[in-house]
């Protein structure tokens, strides 16, 4: 098994009285392209920027490539491997693109003249533009270019495409996809799209209230998660499941609906030593998923 | 053939693997991925479909599974010479008979499509699907 390219044990963050992070543990494989979600206010930000080492948790600990965030050597190294573009992107709006680009290029000296080239036609970026002229859209995609051309281990994105049109998305999720696929980066990126981590992410971890709520494949997601509904003849009844899986359970008159986790089959099963009239599984959306684990009071 | 194939629906319920796999087997029976054939690099496809590697493997070692394709390492993924491909030909459309009768008989019972489509879909989603451990 290798290790974590990120793994946190029981951070805990707490600011006077609030508690940000309530024992949060995750962990990012290397390789992966990992959807971080979670409502405002769940702790997202407060974990990212543990994880850049710009706060230090009250308790628990961060690793990142191996290394304790805490480690004050450990984390100048960190931070040559670890690429972050967040969601304001402070770019020096006195100069130009280029300008920018070889300031930026000459702090790394991995610096991939290649994907420079690539990436300044591909978000549409002259060099000789002032930066603070930019479209939101190149902004973006310059913020990007210089973490992609970085040749990091690690890239660490807040909300990446937030404001951003359809084609220049599209553009941020490719270059994305293509640097897992080829040049072994792992991927770590909070988006409030959900579909669109639905498309490009491998894994997907929801916080909620300074925990994690789900942590899995998405795949296993789709493949587990069920929306049961047993119609009754008469008031729905509402029994207590046996089978493991059971997330959720709502009656509404006659009808009986079940959120699954796992073991949907089970579920039905027992359902249906209740005699409905009839039974429905039907697959259940990330969106959904999102939606029924945030929020409620566990 | 990279540029044939259609971007996949993240939401649409059916994993965007499935969605791969689908396309591919169409390819090949309308003739646009013959015997012998390469299909697209993982990489390449992933790329150009904006969606996750994993998820054009896992297609592939299915469909190769299937032995609709074959994965020869370090050269690429090319479809199947065999009668595998023909017999699905054969499955499928044993299958559309089957589910012309099906929808036939449903309707003489007074369903509507909606009805029906919600059936099927239901019926797909309750079923471990191939591979797939029973949870």
């Amino acid at each position: 098994m290798p290790d974590a390219i990120i793994a946190t044990t029981n951070l805990r963050k707490t600011y006077g009285h609030v508690e940000a992070l309530r024992g949060l543990s995750l962990q990012v494989q290397p390789g992966s392209l990992c959807g971080f979600l979670g409502r405002n206010g769940a702790g997202k930000t407060t974990t990212l920027k543990i994880l850049l080492g710009m706060i230090r948790p009250t308790s628990g600990e961060a690793r990142v490539l191996g290394r304790r965030v805490s480690d004050s050597v450990a984390s100048v190294e960190i931070r040559r491997d670890v690429a972050f573009v967040g969601e304001d992107k402070p770019l020096f709006d006195y100069m130009t693109v280029q300008d920018v680009v070889r300031f930026t290029a000459g702090f790394y000296p991995r610096w991939r003249q290649d994907l420079e080239q690539r990436y300044l036609t591909t978000f549409g970026l002259s060099p000789r533009t002032k930066v603070k002229t930019l479209s939101r859209g190149m902004r973006a995609g310059l913020a990007l270019l210089l973490a992609l051309c970085r040749d990091a281990r690690l890239l660490i994105l807040d909300e990446p495409t937030s404001g951003l049109d359809p084609d220049m998305t599209e553009q941020v999720l490719q270059a994305l996809v293509r640097h897992v696929a080829s040049e072994e980066m792992t991927v770590f990126f909070s988006s409030h799209h959900i579909a669109e981590v639905e498309q490009i992410a491998d894994r997907v971890v929801i916080i909620d209230r300074g925990r994690t709520i789900v942590a899995a494949a998405l795949d296993d997601l789709r493949a587990q998660y069920r929306r049961i509904h047993f119609v009754f003849d008469d008031d729905a009844p509402a029994p207590v499941f046996r089978a493991k899986g059971v997330e959720r359970m709502y009656r509404d008159g006659r009808v009986l609906t079940v959120l699954a986790s796992a073991g949907a089959e089970g579920i039905v099963e027992e359902g249906r030593t209740l005699r409905p009239v009839s039974v429905d599984v039907v697959p259940v959306s990330l969106k959904e998923i999102f939606l029924e684990s945030s929020g409620v009071e566990g | 053939m990279e540029t044939s194939f259609l971007r996949p629906n993240p939401s649409s319920g059916v994993p965007i693997y499935l969605q791969l796999i689908e396309q591919v087997k169409h390819a090949i029976e309308t003739g646009a991925l013959r015997a012998g054939e390469q299909l697209p690099g993982i990489r390449p496809l992933a790329e150009r479909l904006v969606i996750n590697p994993n998820t054009v493997a896992k297609a592939y070692r299915e469909l190769e599974h299937d032995g609709v394709i074959e994965l020869r390492h370090g050269a690429g993924a090319f479809v199947s010479a065999d009668a595998r491909p023909r017999q699905m030909k054969e499955n499928v459309r044993a299958g559309q008979a089957i589910v012309a009768a099906a929808i036939g008989r449903l309707r003489a019972r007074g369903l509507g499509e909606e009805e029906i489509r919600r059936l099927f879909e239901a019926q797909l989603a309750g079923l471990p699907r191939k591979g797939e451990r029973s949870a």
